[in-house]
């Protein structure tokens, strides 16, 4: 299905260029370790976007990878680091030693991170949580308040609500239109796409409208809230995407070892993203072990009849 | 580094002790690592009803077909009998429906708070951790906390140097204080002991020294002159049955050590 003119479906250089502008708050990694848009980070490093503000729970090493490329300017996330291999290198560098610049972190958790953005979607200005109180978490005036239930009087945490420019959002399949199939662990995808300004999908498969219309409660949010489609099969790589591939845990400790140093770091990033000119090539880079990640145990749900 | 001394690694051990944490029935904010591994145990063995949550939004009840890396890997969604969102789940722990939550964490302090955000002065730091991630709210809003991390002097510490995730706060009456709904941190376990919390004091109390430590090397590795429970103990050794069931999910060692690698301590 190639692209129409005027369409949403787009090739991923578009994608970036018109909808992740310097200096944009972006959402991304929501459904935690899975589906996570590597391909977008890496294009994002390769159009040199500069003073980004990174929003996510956690990130794996998709932040870190940013971060040392000098694409952020803040970060607002519950975790960054690599999470089956360790700490995040190059946000150490970042947050300890200004390198490649400093990037100022805005302390928060997980459920934070998801009411900060369900506020958002919500279209209120905060949600209250009992969460973190006694935390040193919310210590930042600008995302958090201390207030108390007016009913009962009894202490609240306000989570103030995040409403991104763009939420760039792994899905397994969407219509040319971004009406798009999720399924697996949803994380915090379903309130970072209605949260943000624009959503830019990437998918692993483009299908017919009719194939999303055959199954409306697996859709993640209508078309009409997505301003791009990107077709990017292996865009999550090295993390899974269920029913397509499984998660490269190697690559991530290959990753952690190479980043050591600020050398090493520039190093990989030349390798894996500078040198890399589209997700094609990186695929082909990864050779046969991509291949032996798309070998999988069929699952297949049982089908469902909206019979009427 | 803790040296092992028997046909297990440290790492089997506080697996072990982990599960035995886990009581029949319980729903278990299940996290990562060693947790992970806690869990399939005592789902195996001593509690089949229990129920395991992830903060990504996976609810499942049987242990995954393969070891998991990830909460997020392809084998936790396989069979699981929910997967939703993030809110619903973290919902569960908030309204209390969690019975027993695991975190990890770089430092813990005498009253069972944990760092695990910033090392040295949080505006000056010497080394940044990587965050919360869930952990400060399952600290915060589950009905009990295990925290499980390495021993050491700077890691078992007076207070930590930033409070992520809550525990008993500076002492008796502070979780109310604050208004956290229930919870605090029921026990430590680290790669050399088992603490528990004094009900009175809030502090962490030391009931169990690993076979191999003696009960002189955990006070000495210990930040903070500890007190010792009456009656304290060795930790049980895991048993036949235990390392069975451990083994197969881990059968590498990824997560608890090889117990056939060369580099091991």
């Amino acid at each position: 299905m190639g692209p129409r003119p005027d369409g949403k479906l787009v090739p991923l250089r578009e994608a970036i260029s018109r909808f992740v502008p310097e200096g944009a708050t972006v959402v991304m990694g929501t459904c935690l370790e899975s589906l996570i848009p590597f391909a977008a980070g890496h294009e994002i490093i390769r159009q040199r976007r500069r003073d980004l503000t990174l929003v996510g729970p956690i990130s794996d090493v998709l932040f870190d990878q940013l971060i040392g490329a000098g694409c952020v300017a803040r970060v607002v996330a519950a975790w960054v680091g690599n999470v089956s291999a360790g700490l995040g290198h190059a946000y150490r560098r970042a947050t300890e030693h200004g390198i490649p610049r400093p990037v100022e972190v805005v302390d928060t958790s997980n459920f934070a991170v998801a009411l900060a953005l369900m506020a958002g979607a919500l279209g209120v200005p905060y949600l209250p949580t009992r969460s973190l109180l006694g935390s040193d978490v919310p210590r930042h005036a600008e995302a958090f308040r201390f207030s108390e239930d007016p009913w009962s009087g009894e202490p609240l945490l306000l989570v103030r609500a995040i409403q991104p420019d763009v939420a760039i959002l792994a899905v397994q399949r969407s219509d040319p239109d971004g009406n798009a199939h999720l399924w697996g662990n949803l994380g915090v995808t379903e309130e970072a796409a209605l949260a943000s300004r624009h959503v830019v999908l990437l998918a692993e498969e483009v299908v017919d409208p009719e194939v999303i219309r055959s199954d409306p409660n697996r859709v993640l949010l209508p078309g009409f809230k997505v301003s791009a489609v990107v077709h990017c099969p292996g865009g999550c790589h090295p993390s899974p995407v269920p029913g397509y591939y499984r998660r490269d845990h190697a690559f991530y400790e290959e990753y952690h070892r190479a980043t050591r140093t600020e050398e090493g770091f520039r190093e990989w990033l030349r390798t894996w993203v500078l040198e890399v000119p589209d997700r094609q090539a990186y695929l082909e880079r990864l050779g046969p072990r991509w291949e032996a990640l798309r070998r999988l145990q069929p699952a297949p749900a049982a089908p469902v009849d909206y019979a009427w | 580094m803790v040296t092992d001394v028997a046909d297990w690694t440290v790492g089997e051990l506080m697996v072990v002790a982990a599960s035995r944490e886990i009581r029949d029935g319980e729903v278990v904010f299940v996290g990562m690592r060693l947790p992970l591994l806690a869990y399939c145990v005592a789902k195996r063995l001593h509690a089949p009803r229990s129920v395991g949550v992830f903060e990504n939004g996976i609810v499942r009840d049987v242990p995954t077909p393969q070891l998991l890396y990830t909460m997020s890997d392809t084998p936790n969604v396989v069979g699981a009998v929910w997967c939703t969102r993030m809110a619903n789940v973290m919902g569960l722990l908030q309204r209390g429906d969690v019975d027993v939550g695991f975190i990890g964490g770089a430092q813990v302090d005498r009253f069972g708070n944990v760092n695990s955000s910033y090392v040295g002065d949080p505006h000056r730091p010497q080394v940044k951790l990587p965050g919360s991630g869930g952990a400060a709210d399952i600290a915060s809003l589950a009905k009990r906390l295990v925290v499980i991390l390495p021993h050491g002097r700077h890691r078992l510490v007076e207070r930590v140097d930033f409070r992520t995730s809550p525990g008993y706060g500076d002492g008796p009456g502070w979780r109310q204080r604050v208004g956290l709904p229930r919870g605090g941190p029921s026990a430590v376990i680290t790669d050399r002991a088992v603490f528990r919390f004094d009900p009175q004091t809030c502090e962490a109390v030391l009931h169990h020294w690993h076979p191999g430590q003696s009960l002189q090397d955990v006070l000495e590795n210990t930040g903070w002159p500890v007190r010792v429970a009456d009656g304290a103990s060795p930790t049980p050794e895991p048993s036949e049955e235990e390392l069975g069931v451990l083994r197969e999910y881990d059968p590498e060692g990824v997560w608890t050590g090889n117990r056939n690698r060369s580099d091991r301590p």
